[in-house]
Protein backbone atom coordinates (compact mmCIF):
# COMPACT_ATOMS: atom_id res chain seq x y z
CA UNK A 1 0.00 0.00 0.00
CA UNK A 2 1.17 3.39 -1.06
CA UNK A 3 0.42 6.23 0.88
CA UNK A 4 1.72 8.84 -1.36
CA UNK A 5 -1.21 7.07 -3.58
CA UNK A 6 -3.62 7.36 -0.84
CA UNK A 7 -3.39 10.72 -0.40
CA UNK A 8 -3.19 11.67 -4.08
CA UNK A 9 -6.81 9.89 -4.76
CA UNK A 10 -8.29 11.47 -1.36
CA UNK A 11 -6.58 14.80 -2.76
CA UNK A 12 -10.06 16.60 -3.69
CA UNK A 13 -11.74 15.59 0.50
CA UNK A 14 -8.29 16.61 1.87
CA UNK A 15 -7.72 19.93 0.57
CA UNK A 16 -11.18 21.04 1.33
CA UNK A 17 -11.22 19.97 5.17
CA UNK A 18 -8.02 21.53 5.29
CA UNK A 19 -9.58 25.04 3.70
CA UNK A 20 -13.02 24.34 5.79
CA UNK A 21 -10.73 24.40 8.65
CA UNK A 22 -8.76 26.99 8.35
CA UNK A 23 -11.79 29.41 7.48
CA UNK A 24 -13.29 28.17 10.11
CA UNK A 25 -10.62 29.88 12.42
CA UNK A 26 -10.63 33.11 9.90
CA UNK A 27 -14.52 33.27 11.01
CA UNK A 28 -14.00 32.68 14.57
CA UNK A 29 -11.63 35.83 14.61
CA UNK A 30 -13.40 37.74 11.73
CA UNK A 31 -16.85 37.49 12.63
CA UNK A 32 -19.39 38.74 9.83
CA UNK A 33 -17.17 40.93 8.69
CA UNK A 34 -15.15 38.38 6.89
CA UNK A 35 -18.59 36.12 5.49
CA UNK A 36 -17.93 37.71 1.97
CA UNK A 37 -14.54 37.08 2.25
CA UNK A 38 -15.13 33.44 3.32
CA UNK A 39 -17.22 33.08 1.10
CA UNK A 40 -14.98 33.52 -2.08
CA UNK A 41 -12.59 31.55 -0.81
CA UNK A 42 -14.81 28.35 -0.51
CA UNK A 43 -16.50 28.73 -3.30
CA UNK A 44 -12.35 29.40 -4.44
CA UNK A 45 -11.95 26.09 -2.90
CA UNK A 46 -14.77 24.20 -4.33
CA UNK A 47 -13.38 24.79 -8.06
CA UNK A 48 -9.82 23.62 -7.01
CA UNK A 49 -11.60 20.89 -5.70
CA UNK A 50 -13.54 20.04 -9.40
CA UNK A 51 -10.47 20.48 -11.17
CA UNK A 52 -8.59 18.54 -9.17
CA UNK A 53 -10.98 15.91 -9.39
CA UNK A 54 -11.79 16.10 -13.21
CA UNK A 55 -7.66 16.00 -13.75
CA UNK A 56 -7.28 12.82 -11.68
CA UNK A 57 -10.55 11.65 -13.90
CA UNK A 58 -8.92 12.79 -16.88
CA UNK A 59 -5.57 10.59 -16.48
CA UNK A 60 -8.06 7.89 -14.78
CA UNK A 61 -7.11 5.56 -17.69
CA UNK A 62 -3.30 5.76 -16.38
CA UNK A 63 -4.75 5.19 -12.89
CA UNK A 64 -3.54 1.63 -12.33
CA UNK A 65 -5.16 1.64 -8.81
CA UNK A 66 -8.23 3.49 -7.71
CA UNK A 67 -8.16 1.92 -4.04
CA UNK A 68 -7.18 3.74 -1.48
CA UNK A 69 -5.97 3.33 2.55
CA UNK A 70 -6.27 -0.28 2.42
CA UNK A 71 -9.68 -0.40 0.60
CA UNK A 72 -11.46 1.83 2.67
CA UNK A 73 -11.52 4.42 -0.01
CA UNK A 74 -11.89 4.53 -3.95
CA UNK A 75 -12.01 6.90 -6.78
CA UNK A 76 -13.16 5.00 -9.74
CA UNK A 77 -14.96 6.99 -13.16
CA UNK A 78 -18.27 6.63 -10.82
CA UNK A 79 -17.04 8.49 -7.68
CA UNK A 80 -15.70 11.05 -9.80
CA UNK A 81 -18.63 11.07 -11.67
CA UNK A 82 -20.96 11.73 -8.21
CA UNK A 83 -18.16 14.34 -6.75
CA UNK A 84 -18.26 16.27 -9.88
CA UNK A 85 -21.30 16.94 -9.98
CA UNK A 86 -21.75 17.02 -6.32
CA UNK A 87 -19.39 19.66 -6.15
CA UNK A 88 -20.53 21.97 -8.92
CA UNK A 89 -24.08 21.93 -7.61
CA UNK A 90 -22.89 22.79 -4.24
CA UNK A 91 -20.96 26.02 -5.70
CA UNK A 92 -23.96 27.03 -7.38
CA UNK A 93 -25.95 26.69 -4.17
CA UNK A 94 -22.92 28.65 -2.62
CA UNK A 95 -22.66 31.59 -5.02
CA UNK A 96 -26.67 32.37 -5.18
CA UNK A 97 -26.58 32.22 -0.95
CA UNK A 98 -25.01 35.35 0.68
CA UNK A 99 -27.96 38.00 -1.11
CA UNK A 100 -30.45 35.97 0.74
CA UNK A 101 -29.32 35.67 4.15
CA UNK A 102 -27.37 39.99 4.10
CA UNK A 103 -30.85 40.80 3.88
CA UNK A 104 -32.00 39.39 6.75
CA UNK A 105 -28.83 40.84 7.79
CA UNK A 106 -27.91 37.14 9.46
CA UNK A 107 -24.96 36.10 6.80
CA UNK A 108 -22.18 34.64 8.50
CA UNK A 109 -19.09 32.59 7.32
CA UNK A 110 -20.26 29.84 9.16
CA UNK A 111 -22.61 29.22 6.41
CA UNK A 112 -19.80 28.68 3.82
CA UNK A 113 -17.75 26.75 6.32
CA UNK A 114 -20.76 24.16 6.95
CA UNK A 115 -21.09 23.90 2.96
CA UNK A 116 -17.31 22.48 2.72
CA UNK A 117 -17.91 20.08 5.34
CA UNK A 118 -20.97 18.91 3.92
CA UNK A 119 -18.79 18.43 0.73
CA UNK A 120 -16.19 16.76 2.48
CA UNK A 121 -18.12 14.30 3.43
CA UNK A 122 -20.49 14.12 0.33
CA UNK A 123 -17.52 13.15 -1.03
CA UNK A 124 -16.23 10.59 1.19
CA UNK A 125 -19.95 8.83 0.64
CA UNK A 126 -19.69 7.86 -2.96
CA UNK A 127 -15.99 7.26 -2.63
CA UNK A 128 -16.65 4.30 0.56
CA UNK A 129 -15.98 1.28 -0.25
CA UNK A 130 -16.11 0.44 3.24
CA UNK A 131 -19.29 0.28 5.85
CA UNK A 132 -17.14 3.02 8.33
CA UNK A 133 -15.73 5.21 5.44
CA UNK A 134 -19.51 6.03 4.75
CA UNK A 135 -21.18 5.98 7.76
CA UNK A 136 -18.39 8.72 8.74
CA UNK A 137 -19.18 10.65 5.57
CA UNK A 138 -22.39 10.59 6.02
CA UNK A 139 -22.78 11.68 9.20
CA UNK A 140 -20.48 14.71 8.44
CA UNK A 141 -22.89 15.74 5.38
CA UNK A 142 -25.76 14.73 7.75
CA UNK A 143 -24.67 16.98 11.03
CA UNK A 144 -23.87 19.85 8.71
CA UNK A 145 -27.18 19.64 6.96
CA UNK A 146 -29.25 20.06 10.14
CA UNK A 147 -27.17 23.10 11.10
CA UNK A 148 -28.00 24.52 7.63
CA UNK A 149 -31.81 23.71 7.98
CA UNK A 150 -31.49 25.91 10.97
CA UNK A 151 -29.83 28.73 9.58
CA UNK A 152 -32.06 31.45 9.66
CA UNK A 153 -31.80 30.96 13.82
CA UNK A 154 -34.62 33.50 14.99
CA UNK A 155 -37.15 33.06 11.85
CA UNK A 156 -39.20 29.53 13.94
CA UNK A 157 -39.71 27.47 10.66
CA UNK A 158 -36.30 27.33 9.94
CA UNK A 159 -35.68 26.01 13.50
CA UNK A 160 -38.41 23.58 13.23
CA UNK A 161 -37.53 22.17 10.24
CA UNK A 162 -33.82 21.91 11.49
CA UNK A 163 -35.55 19.98 14.51
CA UNK A 164 -37.81 17.52 11.81
CA UNK A 165 -34.64 17.01 9.85
CA UNK A 166 -32.85 16.27 13.18
CA UNK A 167 -35.01 14.05 14.60
CA UNK A 168 -35.67 12.12 11.16
CA UNK A 169 -32.05 12.01 10.31
CA UNK A 170 -30.63 11.09 12.98
CA UNK A 171 -33.17 8.25 13.29
CA UNK A 172 -32.55 7.21 9.74
CA UNK A 173 -28.78 7.11 10.74
CA UNK A 174 -29.24 4.71 13.68
CA UNK A 175 -31.44 1.97 11.14
CA UNK A 176 -29.08 2.35 8.26
CA UNK A 177 -26.29 1.70 11.10
CA UNK A 178 -28.21 -1.10 12.92
CA UNK A 179 -28.65 -2.25 9.28
CA UNK A 180 -24.76 -2.29 8.33
CA UNK A 181 -23.92 -4.10 12.25
CA UNK A 182 -26.11 -7.00 11.06
CA UNK A 183 -24.30 -6.72 7.62
CA UNK A 184 -21.27 -6.92 9.56
CA UNK A 185 -22.23 -9.34 11.90
CA UNK A 186 -23.70 -12.23 9.46
CA UNK A 187 -20.98 -11.47 6.62
CA UNK A 188 -17.91 -10.87 8.81
CA UNK A 189 -16.91 -7.91 6.55
CA UNK A 190 -17.24 -3.73 6.51
CA UNK A 191 -15.59 -3.80 3.07
CA UNK A 192 -18.44 -3.82 0.39
CA UNK A 193 -15.83 -6.29 -1.54
CA UNK A 194 -16.05 -8.91 1.44
CA UNK A 195 -19.84 -8.57 1.59
CA UNK A 196 -19.97 -9.20 -1.78
CA UNK A 197 -17.89 -12.19 -1.45
CA UNK A 198 -19.73 -13.16 1.43
CA UNK A 199 -23.58 -12.62 0.32
CA UNK A 200 -23.81 -15.51 -2.51
CA UNK A 201 -26.46 -18.26 -3.04
CA UNK A 202 -29.36 -17.97 -0.40
CA UNK A 203 -29.63 -14.56 1.91
CA UNK A 204 -29.86 -16.07 5.71
CA UNK A 205 -32.46 -14.31 7.64
CA UNK A 206 -30.34 -12.09 9.45
CA UNK A 207 -28.35 -11.14 6.33
CA UNK A 208 -31.96 -10.30 4.74
CA UNK A 209 -32.79 -7.91 8.07
CA UNK A 210 -29.27 -6.04 7.37
CA UNK A 211 -30.12 -5.53 3.87
CA UNK A 212 -33.57 -4.28 4.36
CA UNK A 213 -32.27 -2.10 7.35
CA UNK A 214 -29.37 -0.39 5.16
CA UNK A 215 -31.81 -0.06 2.16
CA UNK A 216 -34.27 1.73 4.75
CA UNK A 217 -31.53 4.27 5.99
CA UNK A 218 -30.67 5.04 2.67
CA UNK A 219 -33.96 4.93 1.07
CA UNK A 220 -34.88 7.70 4.21
CA UNK A 221 -31.45 9.83 2.64
CA UNK A 222 -32.44 10.21 -1.09
CA UNK A 223 -36.41 10.55 0.28
CA UNK A 224 -37.70 7.48 -1.32
CA UNK A 225 -41.16 7.11 -0.44
CA UNK A 226 -42.08 5.02 2.18
CA UNK A 227 -39.26 7.39 4.12
CA UNK A 228 -40.22 10.66 2.54
CA UNK A 229 -42.70 12.60 4.81
CA UNK A 230 -39.66 14.81 6.17
CA UNK A 231 -39.15 16.28 2.81
CA UNK A 232 -42.05 18.97 2.41
CA UNK A 233 -41.90 20.13 5.77
CA UNK A 234 -37.79 20.35 5.72
CA UNK A 235 -38.01 21.83 2.19
CA UNK A 236 -40.59 24.31 2.88
CA UNK A 237 -39.08 25.68 5.92
CA UNK A 238 -35.55 25.80 5.39
CA UNK A 239 -34.54 29.25 4.14
CA UNK A 240 -34.59 28.72 0.25
CA UNK A 241 -30.79 28.95 -0.21
CA UNK A 242 -30.47 25.83 2.00
CA UNK A 243 -33.31 23.93 0.15
CA UNK A 244 -32.07 24.76 -3.15
CA UNK A 245 -28.52 22.81 -1.38
CA UNK A 246 -30.98 19.51 0.00
CA UNK A 247 -32.26 18.71 -3.25
CA UNK A 248 -29.36 18.91 -4.93
CA UNK A 249 -26.01 17.55 -3.88
CA UNK A 250 -26.72 15.45 -0.72
CA UNK A 251 -29.73 14.08 -3.13
CA UNK A 252 -26.88 13.05 -5.59
CA UNK A 253 -24.34 11.56 -2.72
CA UNK A 254 -27.00 9.31 -1.78
CA UNK A 255 -28.23 8.17 -4.74
CA UNK A 256 -24.90 7.29 -5.44
CA UNK A 257 -24.15 5.66 -2.16
CA UNK A 258 -27.71 3.46 -2.85
CA UNK A 259 -26.49 2.54 -6.30
CA UNK A 260 -22.43 1.17 -4.95
CA UNK A 261 -24.19 -0.26 -2.05
CA UNK A 262 -26.84 -2.23 -4.11
CA UNK A 263 -25.14 -2.73 -7.50
CA UNK A 264 -21.42 -3.49 -6.07
CA UNK A 265 -21.78 -5.18 -2.13
CA UNK A 266 -25.39 -6.52 -2.31
CA UNK A 267 -24.41 -7.32 -6.40
CA UNK A 268 -25.13 -10.99 -6.10
CA UNK A 269 -28.18 -10.34 -4.09
CA UNK A 270 -30.02 -8.36 -7.17
CA UNK A 271 -33.39 -10.69 -6.57
CA UNK A 272 -33.35 -9.81 -3.25
CA UNK A 273 -33.12 -6.22 -3.18
CA UNK A 274 -34.62 -5.22 -6.56
CA UNK A 275 -38.37 -6.22 -5.34
CA UNK A 276 -37.77 -3.07 -3.12
CA UNK A 277 -36.27 -0.98 -5.28
CA UNK A 278 -39.29 -1.33 -7.52
CA UNK A 279 -41.85 -0.47 -5.05
CA UNK A 280 -39.90 2.44 -3.53
CA UNK A 281 -39.51 3.18 -7.16
CA UNK A 282 -42.98 2.99 -7.85
CA UNK A 283 -44.40 4.60 -5.02
CA UNK A 284 -42.13 7.66 -4.89
CA UNK A 285 -43.66 8.12 -8.20
CA UNK A 286 -47.06 8.10 -7.34
CA UNK A 287 -46.74 9.89 -4.61
CA UNK A 288 -44.66 12.89 -5.70
CA UNK A 289 -46.87 13.31 -8.55
CA UNK A 290 -50.63 12.62 -6.48
CA UNK A 291 -49.51 14.63 -3.18
CA UNK A 292 -48.10 17.74 -4.85
CA UNK A 293 -51.72 18.30 -6.54
CA UNK A 294 -53.52 19.81 -3.72
CA UNK A 295 -50.72 22.33 -2.56
CA UNK A 296 -50.60 25.95 -2.37
CA UNK A 297 -47.08 26.48 -1.36
CA UNK A 298 -44.35 26.73 -4.45
CA UNK A 299 -41.39 25.05 -2.10
CA UNK A 300 -43.63 22.24 -1.12
CA UNK A 301 -44.90 21.77 -4.65
CA UNK A 302 -40.82 21.35 -5.83
CA UNK A 303 -40.34 19.09 -2.53
CA UNK A 304 -42.90 16.64 -3.94
CA UNK A 305 -41.05 16.94 -7.57
CA UNK A 306 -38.38 15.79 -6.04
CA UNK A 307 -39.82 12.84 -4.13
CA UNK A 308 -40.77 12.16 -7.65
CA UNK A 309 -37.81 12.23 -9.34
CA UNK A 310 -36.39 9.75 -7.33
CA UNK A 311 -38.71 7.40 -8.20
CA UNK A 312 -37.47 7.79 -11.54
CA UNK A 313 -33.98 7.48 -10.30
CA UNK A 314 -34.79 4.52 -8.51
CA UNK A 315 -36.31 2.80 -11.83
CA UNK A 316 -32.74 2.94 -13.04
CA UNK A 317 -31.22 1.34 -10.27
CA UNK A 318 -34.02 -1.23 -10.34
CA UNK A 319 -32.70 -2.32 -13.11
CA UNK A 320 -29.67 -3.99 -11.68
CA UNK A 321 -27.41 -3.46 -14.96
CA UNK A 322 -24.96 -1.20 -16.24
CA UNK A 323 -27.16 0.43 -18.76
CA UNK A 324 -30.09 1.48 -16.17
CA UNK A 325 -27.35 2.65 -13.43
CA UNK A 326 -25.62 4.56 -16.84
CA UNK A 327 -29.12 6.29 -17.29
CA UNK A 328 -29.48 6.83 -13.81
CA UNK A 329 -26.11 9.19 -13.72
CA UNK A 330 -27.87 10.84 -16.90
CA UNK A 331 -31.01 11.04 -15.39
CA UNK A 332 -28.97 12.44 -11.92
CA UNK A 333 -27.37 15.22 -13.74
CA UNK A 334 -30.32 17.16 -16.09
CA UNK A 335 -32.13 16.22 -12.16
CA UNK A 336 -29.62 18.22 -10.75
CA UNK A 337 -29.55 21.54 -12.98
CA UNK A 338 -33.69 21.00 -13.19
CA UNK A 339 -33.87 20.95 -9.50
CA UNK A 340 -31.25 23.66 -8.83
CA UNK A 341 -33.05 26.09 -11.50
CA UNK A 342 -36.37 25.82 -10.72
CA UNK A 343 -34.97 26.33 -6.81
CA UNK A 344 -32.95 29.39 -8.11
CA UNK A 345 -35.62 30.73 -9.52
CA UNK A 346 -37.94 30.48 -6.99
CA UNK A 347 -35.07 32.58 -4.61
CA UNK A 348 -35.54 35.24 -6.72
CA UNK A 349 -38.99 35.44 -6.27
CA UNK A 350 -38.75 38.27 -3.66
CA UNK A 351 -40.52 41.60 -2.93
CA UNK A 352 -38.94 44.55 -2.27
CA UNK A 353 -38.85 43.94 1.27
CA UNK A 354 -37.27 40.87 1.15
CA UNK A 355 -40.53 38.84 1.56
CA UNK A 356 -40.31 35.72 -0.75
CA UNK A 357 -43.72 35.19 -3.38
CA UNK A 358 -44.39 31.77 -1.63
CA UNK A 359 -47.73 30.44 -2.80
CA UNK A 360 -49.36 30.54 -6.39
CA UNK A 361 -52.03 33.22 -5.92
CA UNK A 362 -48.38 35.31 -5.38
CA UNK A 363 -46.81 34.10 -8.98
CA UNK A 364 -50.07 35.52 -10.89
CA UNK A 365 -49.62 37.02 -13.86
CA UNK A 366 -45.65 37.15 -13.55
CA UNK A 367 -45.34 36.69 -17.31
CA UNK A 368 -46.65 40.51 -17.36
CA UNK A 369 -43.81 41.86 -14.43
CA UNK A 370 -40.96 39.72 -15.15
CA UNK A 371 -41.39 37.79 -18.42
CA UNK A 372 -37.66 36.64 -18.74
CA UNK A 373 -37.91 35.01 -15.05
CA UNK A 374 -41.58 33.42 -16.49
CA UNK A 375 -39.85 31.90 -19.38
CA UNK A 376 -37.37 30.55 -17.30
CA UNK A 377 -39.44 29.20 -14.94
CA UNK A 378 -41.91 27.66 -18.23
CA UNK A 379 -38.96 25.80 -19.34
CA UNK A 380 -37.87 24.46 -16.23
CA UNK A 381 -40.98 23.39 -15.49
CA UNK A 382 -41.66 22.22 -19.18
CA UNK A 383 -38.50 20.47 -18.52
CA UNK A 384 -39.25 18.62 -14.81
CA UNK A 385 -42.71 17.35 -16.62
CA UNK A 386 -40.44 15.87 -19.70
CA UNK A 387 -41.69 17.19 -22.37
CA UNK A 388 -39.51 17.10 -25.59
CA UNK A 389 -38.08 18.95 -26.88
CA UNK A 390 -36.84 19.94 -23.17
CA UNK A 391 -34.07 17.96 -21.65
CA UNK A 392 -35.63 16.86 -18.93
CA UNK A 393 -37.53 14.67 -21.89
CA UNK A 394 -33.98 12.72 -22.26
CA UNK A 395 -33.49 11.70 -18.83
CA UNK A 396 -37.27 9.92 -18.88
CA UNK A 397 -36.70 8.44 -22.46
CA UNK A 398 -32.90 6.58 -20.98
CA UNK A 399 -34.53 6.03 -17.57
CA UNK A 400 -37.56 3.96 -19.55
CA UNK A 401 -35.54 2.16 -21.69
CA UNK A 402 -32.86 1.13 -19.32
CA UNK A 403 -36.31 -0.65 -17.56
CA UNK A 404 -37.98 -1.99 -20.73
CA UNK A 405 -34.57 -3.50 -21.49
CA UNK A 406 -34.44 -5.06 -18.59
CA UNK A 407 -37.97 -6.43 -18.72
CA UNK A 408 -39.86 -4.23 -15.99
CA UNK A 409 -42.23 -2.90 -18.73
CA UNK A 410 -44.87 -2.63 -15.95
CA UNK A 411 -42.66 -0.13 -14.08
CA UNK A 412 -41.80 1.65 -17.01
CA UNK A 413 -45.61 2.02 -18.20
CA UNK A 414 -46.76 2.95 -14.84
CA UNK A 415 -43.66 5.38 -14.85
CA UNK A 416 -45.00 7.27 -17.74
CA UNK A 417 -48.69 7.35 -16.35
CA UNK A 418 -47.44 8.89 -13.20
CA UNK A 419 -45.59 11.07 -15.41
CA UNK A 420 -48.81 12.27 -17.10
CA UNK A 421 -50.16 13.27 -13.61
CA UNK A 422 -47.35 15.27 -12.36
CA UNK A 423 -47.40 17.34 -15.39
CA UNK A 424 -50.34 18.66 -14.25
CA UNK A 425 -48.72 20.55 -11.35
CA UNK A 426 -45.97 21.79 -13.49
CA UNK A 427 -48.18 23.10 -15.89
CA UNK A 428 -50.26 24.64 -13.45
CA UNK A 429 -46.85 27.02 -12.80
CA UNK A 430 -47.23 28.70 -16.17
CA UNK A 431 -50.90 28.88 -16.00
CA UNK A 432 -51.19 30.88 -13.01
CA UNK A 433 -47.83 32.79 -14.59
CA UNK A 434 -49.24 33.55 -18.15
CA UNK A 435 -53.28 33.36 -17.86
CA UNK A 436 -54.20 34.28 -14.07
CA UNK A 437 -54.66 37.90 -13.36
CA UNK A 438 -53.06 39.16 -10.13
CA UNK A 439 -55.50 39.33 -7.81
CA UNK A 440 -56.41 42.06 -5.36
CA UNK A 441 -53.46 43.41 -2.91
CA UNK A 442 -51.19 40.80 -4.68
CA UNK A 443 -51.03 43.17 -7.34
CA UNK A 444 -49.06 45.50 -5.83
CA UNK A 445 -46.03 43.15 -4.89
CA UNK A 446 -43.25 44.07 -6.86
CA UNK A 447 -40.89 41.51 -7.56
CA UNK A 448 -37.81 42.96 -6.58
CA UNK A 449 -34.66 43.05 -8.98
CA UNK A 450 -32.25 39.87 -8.62
CA UNK A 451 -28.79 39.39 -8.26
CA UNK A 452 -26.52 38.92 -10.94
CA UNK A 453 -25.33 35.79 -9.30
CA UNK A 454 -29.01 34.49 -9.38
CA UNK A 455 -29.25 35.22 -13.14
CA UNK A 456 -26.16 33.60 -14.15
CA UNK A 457 -27.39 30.50 -12.28
CA UNK A 458 -30.78 30.38 -13.89
CA UNK A 459 -29.29 31.64 -17.17
CA UNK A 460 -27.03 28.29 -16.87
CA UNK A 461 -29.48 25.78 -15.53
CA UNK A 462 -32.15 26.71 -18.08
CA UNK A 463 -29.54 26.43 -21.08
CA UNK A 464 -28.56 23.12 -20.26
CA UNK A 465 -32.10 22.29 -20.27
CA UNK A 466 -33.13 23.62 -23.01
CA UNK A 467 -33.20 21.87 -26.24
CA UNK A 468 -29.49 23.00 -26.69
CA UNK A 469 -28.57 20.63 -23.98
CA UNK A 470 -28.98 17.56 -26.64
CA UNK A 471 -25.87 18.59 -28.04
CA UNK A 472 -24.33 17.22 -24.82
CA UNK A 473 -26.21 14.08 -24.99
CA UNK A 474 -23.21 11.64 -26.63
CA UNK A 475 -20.71 13.49 -24.59
CA UNK A 476 -22.87 12.81 -21.23
CA UNK A 477 -24.04 8.71 -22.13
CA UNK A 478 -20.38 8.11 -22.81
CA UNK A 479 -19.26 9.61 -19.58
CA UNK A 480 -22.24 7.81 -17.57
CA UNK A 481 -21.48 4.66 -19.20
CA UNK A 482 -17.66 4.62 -18.30
CA UNK A 483 -18.82 5.71 -14.93
CA UNK A 484 -21.84 2.75 -14.71
CA UNK A 485 -19.48 0.33 -16.13
CA UNK A 486 -16.42 1.50 -13.23
CA UNK A 487 -19.45 0.70 -10.66
CA UNK A 488 -20.02 -2.96 -12.32
CA UNK A 489 -15.75 -3.39 -11.42
CA UNK A 490 -14.41 -5.60 -9.03
CA UNK A 491 -10.94 -4.30 -7.79
CA UNK B 1 -23.95 -20.01 28.40
CA UNK B 2 -24.30 -16.55 27.02
CA UNK B 3 -23.60 -16.69 23.36
CA UNK B 4 -23.64 -14.15 20.30
CA UNK B 5 -27.41 -14.82 20.52
CA UNK B 6 -28.15 -13.17 23.57
CA UNK B 7 -26.40 -10.08 22.92
CA UNK B 8 -28.29 -9.72 19.61
CA UNK B 9 -31.54 -9.98 21.42
CA UNK B 10 -30.30 -7.43 23.91
CA UNK B 11 -29.54 -5.37 20.79
CA UNK B 12 -32.72 -5.69 18.98
CA UNK B 13 -34.62 -5.12 22.46
CA UNK B 14 -32.84 -1.84 22.72
CA UNK B 15 -33.52 -1.19 18.86
CA UNK B 16 -37.14 -1.50 18.96
CA UNK B 17 -37.65 0.44 21.85
CA UNK B 18 -35.36 3.64 20.56
CA UNK B 19 -37.64 3.08 17.27
CA UNK B 20 -41.14 3.53 19.94
CA UNK B 21 -39.67 5.76 21.92
CA UNK B 22 -39.50 8.31 19.42
CA UNK B 23 -42.46 7.30 17.29
CA UNK B 24 -45.03 6.82 20.62
CA UNK B 25 -43.60 9.54 22.62
CA UNK B 26 -46.12 12.73 22.46
CA UNK B 27 -44.42 14.66 24.83
CA UNK B 28 -40.94 15.93 25.14
CA UNK B 29 -38.33 16.64 22.18
CA UNK B 30 -35.64 15.49 24.77
CA UNK B 31 -36.64 12.01 25.07
CA UNK B 32 -36.46 11.67 21.60
CA UNK B 33 -32.96 12.57 21.99
CA UNK B 34 -32.68 9.86 24.60
CA UNK B 35 -34.65 7.64 22.36
CA UNK B 36 -31.57 8.13 19.85
CA UNK B 37 -29.11 7.31 21.97
CA UNK B 38 -30.67 4.27 22.76
CA UNK B 39 -30.53 3.07 19.41
CA UNK B 40 -26.83 4.01 18.99
CA UNK B 41 -26.56 1.85 22.14
CA UNK B 42 -28.41 -0.97 20.38
CA UNK B 43 -26.34 -1.23 17.30
CA UNK B 44 -22.70 -0.53 19.30
CA UNK B 45 -23.83 -3.81 21.60
CA UNK B 46 -24.03 -5.54 18.32
CA UNK B 47 -21.10 -4.54 16.70
CA UNK B 48 -18.82 -5.70 19.62
CA UNK B 49 -20.86 -8.81 20.26
CA UNK B 50 -20.04 -9.26 16.70
CA UNK B 51 -16.97 -8.49 16.79
CA UNK B 52 -15.91 -10.85 19.92
CA UNK B 53 -17.76 -13.68 18.30
CA UNK B 54 -16.13 -13.23 15.26
CA UNK B 55 -12.14 -12.53 16.42
CA UNK B 56 -12.11 -9.40 14.15
CA UNK B 57 -11.43 -6.17 15.14
CA UNK B 58 -13.10 -3.76 12.68
CA UNK B 59 -16.95 -4.70 14.54
CA UNK B 60 -14.67 -2.61 17.70
CA UNK B 61 -12.82 0.08 15.71
CA UNK B 62 -16.43 0.31 13.99
CA UNK B 63 -17.85 1.19 17.66
CA UNK B 64 -15.79 4.16 18.58
CA UNK B 65 -16.50 5.79 15.49
CA UNK B 66 -20.08 5.55 16.57
CA UNK B 67 -19.53 6.63 20.01
CA UNK B 68 -17.87 9.75 18.59
CA UNK B 69 -20.33 10.61 16.04
CA UNK B 70 -23.10 9.98 18.81
CA UNK B 71 -21.31 12.90 20.98
CA UNK B 72 -21.63 15.03 17.76
CA UNK B 73 -25.20 14.58 17.15
CA UNK B 74 -25.74 15.13 20.63
CA UNK B 75 -24.69 18.18 20.75
CA UNK B 76 -25.76 19.56 17.29
CA UNK B 77 -29.46 18.06 18.34
CA UNK B 78 -29.55 19.78 21.60
CA UNK B 79 -27.98 22.86 20.06
CA UNK B 80 -30.69 23.02 17.60
CA UNK B 81 -33.48 22.37 20.87
CA UNK B 82 -31.76 25.25 22.28
CA UNK B 83 -32.77 27.63 19.65
CA UNK B 84 -36.06 26.34 19.13
CA UNK B 85 -36.82 26.53 22.79
CA UNK B 86 -35.87 30.07 22.62
CA UNK B 87 -38.26 30.85 19.70
CA UNK B 88 -41.07 28.78 20.55
CA UNK B 89 -40.78 28.68 24.35
CA UNK B 90 -41.83 24.84 24.38
CA UNK B 91 -40.32 21.47 23.51
CA UNK B 92 -43.56 19.64 23.57
CA UNK B 93 -43.49 17.53 20.19
CA UNK B 94 -47.38 17.90 19.46
CA UNK B 95 -46.34 21.59 19.54
CA UNK B 96 -43.95 21.23 16.38
CA UNK B 97 -46.59 21.87 13.92
CA UNK B 98 -45.57 25.48 12.08
CA UNK B 99 -45.18 23.40 8.77
CA UNK B 100 -47.35 20.86 7.53
CA UNK B 101 -49.87 21.06 4.29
Amino acid sequence: MDFGLSFYLAGAEIGLAAAALLLLLVTAWGGQRAARLVTIISVAALVGATAFTAAVMNNGAGLAQTEAFFGLYRLDTFAGFAKLLIYVSTIACLIVTPRYFERRGIYRGEYAVLMLFNAVGMGMMVSAVDLMTLYIGLELSSLSSYVLASFARNDMRSAEAGLKYFVLGALASGILLYGMSLVYGFTGNTSYAGIRAALTGELGTGALFGVVFVLAGLAFKVSAVPFHMWTPDVYEGAPTPVTTFFASAPKIAAVAVLARMTLYAFGEQLFGWQQIVVFAALASIVVGALGAIGQESLKRVLAYSSINNVGFLLIGLATGTPAGASAMLTYLVIYAAMTIGSFVALLMLTDDDGVPLSTFADIAGLAGTKPALAWCILLLMFSLAGIPPLFGFWAKFVVFQAAVQADLVALAAIGIAASVIGAFYYIKFVKVMFFDAPAGAEATRHVARSPAAHWAVLVIATLFISPLGFLLTPWLGAWSNQAAVSLFTLA
Amino acid sequence: MIGVEHYIIVGTILFVLGVLGIFLNRKNVIVILMAIELILLAVNINLVAFSAFLNDLAGQIFAMFVLTVAAAEAAIGLAILVIYFRGRGTIAVDDVDRLKG
